[in-house]
């Protein structure tokens, strides 16, 4: 991902399209997830009714969600996790640092979390003067390769295997080149052991973080999450605000939903559920538990009943895989954190239209996304407000930078083409003169797109209007 | 994903009687460019007895508005047709897209105004072409052409929002001369998308492309589908690249082989 300030969505399209390796190890990972993903929900009456189940849960979640969220934080105090707020990055990265600094830590190990991505914590980090290491395989590789997840799941799924064996080879001292996938887990494993064991600090996502208990849940495959969140004296553990959910009875169908859409999983490797630091007489796990709730914007998406939506995501990922757009650009492409359909949706109201609107072009509103969301968010309906919200010719908007692409041109064409489409004179004068003119007609705007890899429209001489005349097909 | 290729049409409660009259929307894009295709697709409904109404105010279904960001133009020429097909008989239409939008979009376009009632009203209503013809009217088809391979395109719209592909396929099966091969990502978009093939031409391309050379590994000669937006898509994109498949709209393609041209 390139950096946010300069961010030119036409141009990493048009690399991202160029990129052939690219395009093909992300088809071939998106096949690998998607048929993982069918083969896991084999019975489609079933998986609505799941569906539809997560939809419930969340929204159940989401309508009572101040009170949730209080008494998540009563019930972790109990169990002796301290809370904190944070209403926006800054502050959560300031929390993180401030942790730090009281255990005096100069490093602090990551277990794979998006909300730290949104957070750019790494970078904060760094300019700190404090080492971020990543844990996750896929975010260990990338974190070495210098870039960013391309993917919310999978992080290093744009590479193959030879471009990992390569970077290993680069990037980790005195590292023999080699495509075998299990030396090159060992090699991961071998430099990763020694952080665990050195670290101070270990930090975590939440998949969801339990009100009625005070439990923060995990999952993952590879048991560094596990490691990060008990080998450390210290767990910090940060999360986004629509993660709370209200009681243990609601995680079996949600994990199944998440576990199922985004790996095709029926449960993952280890599944960490986390109530406590070390209790009195305990051999492990960290000494202090730190549970960071981050808004982000997140309460101003609460706020509409429509964009609400929006916060029922548990971040599977199973839309980027099905998304027609995304295995042809990739997540980096998108330019910001999080990609894809729920990247479309997601990061304009988080940085507002003017620097994140244009995301919501790059949908054909074929719905393939919608289909398969575990928790049923109507993404293609979402971008579609989104691109009203862009234009707001009604002043309705409520995500910043409303009206951003609001201009006298483009209405006065949607006006031509409301006057043309409601009156019955002008669309029979419109269509003959298309049909007559049609062929010479300069390839100019749109017209110029639509023909750099097609023939242009065959507008025929007589319309479907004349020809029903004709031939008898009257009104009543 | 497969589709079930057996269907039982089978009539529902609120299904017209075959007697009833209905009305045909043409779409804008089968107007100005498919009449051959709307055409076919109204004397189909015709040799089946009924009778086919065809408001001369009718324009389009204002899709391409709603899509665009333009709410207020869209609700204007949507309500124009709410108004222009206003007496209770059936809307056919012969797309998945503007039938989707016309069936599933309105009620919500119209939500919280004056017109919200009458939209719902005529929403129900709408029905697309072929799944009238499969499963109200349940045709049978006597296919008079010659033996012919081809391939079947499913638009998003008729298969995520319409639920119609499996009548589609039925009445092309029932075509005893005609053999259906079926695409490698037959669900997978062809890049369309109304004004995104222009707002984002570069993905469009892509997804064409893909799209294209899907249709020539399937070996067919001729590339039918149900929604004439994809369809200019494609064949466009087709005839661009010097790709001799023809493509055909699906009542189109109907239409010829059971009156043996």
């Amino acid at each position: 991902m390139g950096n946010e300030s300069t961010f030119d969505f036409e141009h990493n399209i048009a690399d991202a399209l160029d990129d052939g390796q690219l395009r093909k190890n992300l088809r071939k990972a998106m096949d690998i997830l998607v048929d993982k993903r069918r083969a896991v929900f084999p019975d489609i009456a079933y998986l609505d009714q799941l569906r539809s189940a997560g939809n419930a849960i969340k929204r159940r979640a989401l309508k009572q969600l101040p009170r949730l969220l209080e008494q998540l934080e009563t019930n972790c105090i109990k169990n002796g996790i301290q809370v904190h707020w944070a209403e926006d990055t800054t502050e959560a990265n300031n929390i993180v640092l401030e942790i730090l600094r009281r255990h005096d830590s100069r490093d602090i190990v990551k277990g794979k979390s998006m909300v730290s991505e949104e957070m750019h914590l790494n970078h904060f980090l760094e300019e700190n003067d404090i080492e971020a290491i990543e844990t996750d395989l896929g975010e260990f590789i990338i974190q070495l390769n210098h870039e960013t997840p391309s993917h919310i799941i999978v992080p290093a799924i744009h590479k193959n295997k030879d471009e990992v064996a390569a970077i290993f080879h680069d990037k980790i001292p005195d590292t023999p080149y080699t495509e075998d996938v299990e030396e090159l887990t060992a090699i991961a494993r071998r430099v990763l052991r020694k952080r665990f064991a050195a670290a101070k600090v270990g930090l975590s996502g939440v998949n969801f973080a339990i009100a009625e208990t005070g439990t923060l849940l995990l999952v993952e495959n590879e048991g560094n999450g596990r490691m990060c969140t008990t080998a450390p004296d210290v767990h910090v553990a940060v999360m986004g605000l629509e993660k709370v959910i209200e009681k243990l009875s609601d995680v079996p169908p949600l994990l199944r939903l998440l576990t199922g859409s985004a790996t095709g999983q029926i449960i993952t490797t280890y599944v960490n559920m986390i109530t406590s630091p070390r209790r009195a007489g305990e051999k492990d796990g960290p000494k202090e538990v730190h549970l960071v709730i981050l808004d982000n914007g997140r309460s101003r998406m609460l706020a509409d009943p429509e964009f609400r939506q929006t916060l029922l995501c548990i971040r599977c990922g199973t839309c980027l895989n099905h998304c027609p757009v995304y295995v042809r650009i990739g997540g980096h492409a998108y330019g910001h954190v999080y990609p894809g359909p729920i990247g479309k949706i997601l990061t304009p109201q988080m940085e507002g239209l003017e620097r994140a609107g244009v995301l919501a072009t790059a949908s054909s509103l074929c719905g393939a996304c919608g289909e398969v969301c575990p928790v049923k968010i109507p993404i293609p309906d979402l971008i579609r407000r989104l691109r009203h919200e862009s234009y707001d010719q009604d002043g309705s908007a409520v995500v910043a930078g409303g009206g951003y692409k609001k201009n006298l041109a483009e209405t006065l064409v949607w006006k031509g083409w409301e006057l043309v489409n409601r009156s019955p004179v002008f669309n029979e004068m419109g269509t003959r003169l298309a049909g007559k003119i049609g062929k010479r007609l300069p390839k100019v705007g749109p017209l110029k797109k639509w023909t750099r890899v097609r023939t242009s429209p065959k507008v025929a001489r007589t319309s479907l209007h004349e020809r029903a005349r004709n031939e008898g097909v009257k009104d009543e | 994903m497969t589709l079930s290729p057996k269907v039982t049409p089978m009539k529902r409660r609120n299904d017209p009687d075959r007697s009833e009259p209905v009305y045909f929307f043409g779409t804008c894009l089968m107007d100005a460019v498919y009449p051959d295709a709307g055409m076919a697709a109204i004397r189909l409904l015709r040799s089946q007895g009924v009778k086919v109404i065809f408001p001369p105010d009718q324009s389009c279904c204002g899709q391409p508005a709603y899509n665009s960001g333009f709410s207020r133009e869209a609700r204007a020429v949507a309500r124009k047709q709410i108004r222009v097909f206003s007496k209770p008989y059936p809307v056919i239409v012969p797309s998945g897209s503007c039938a989707g939008m016309m069936k599933h979009h309105y009620p919500a376009l119209f939500a919280g105004t004056p017109d919200e009632a009458d939209a719902r009203r005529f929403s129900e209503r709408v029905y697309e072409w072929s799944e009238f013809m499969a499963r109200v009217l349940a045709v049978k088809l006597v296919d008079q052409g010659e033996p012919l391979t081809i391939t079947w395109h499913s638009s998003c719209h008729a298969l995520r929002e319409m639920d119609v592909i499996r009548y589609s396929k039925a009445l092309l099966r029932q075509l005893k001369n005609v053999t259906l091969v079926e695409l490698e990502r037959e669900t997978e978009c062809c890049g369309f998308g109304g004004t995104f093939a222009v707002k984002q031409p570069a993905i469009s391309a892509a997804m064409v492309k893909d799209k294209i050379d899907d249709i020539r590994r399937s070996g067919a000669t001729t590339l039918v589908a149900g929604d004439c937006g994809c369809l200019m898509n494609i064949t466009g994109a087709m005839e661009h690249a010097g790709v001799a498949i023809a493509g055909k709209h699906l009542a189109e393609f109907l239409w010829e082989r059971t009156n043996g041209k």
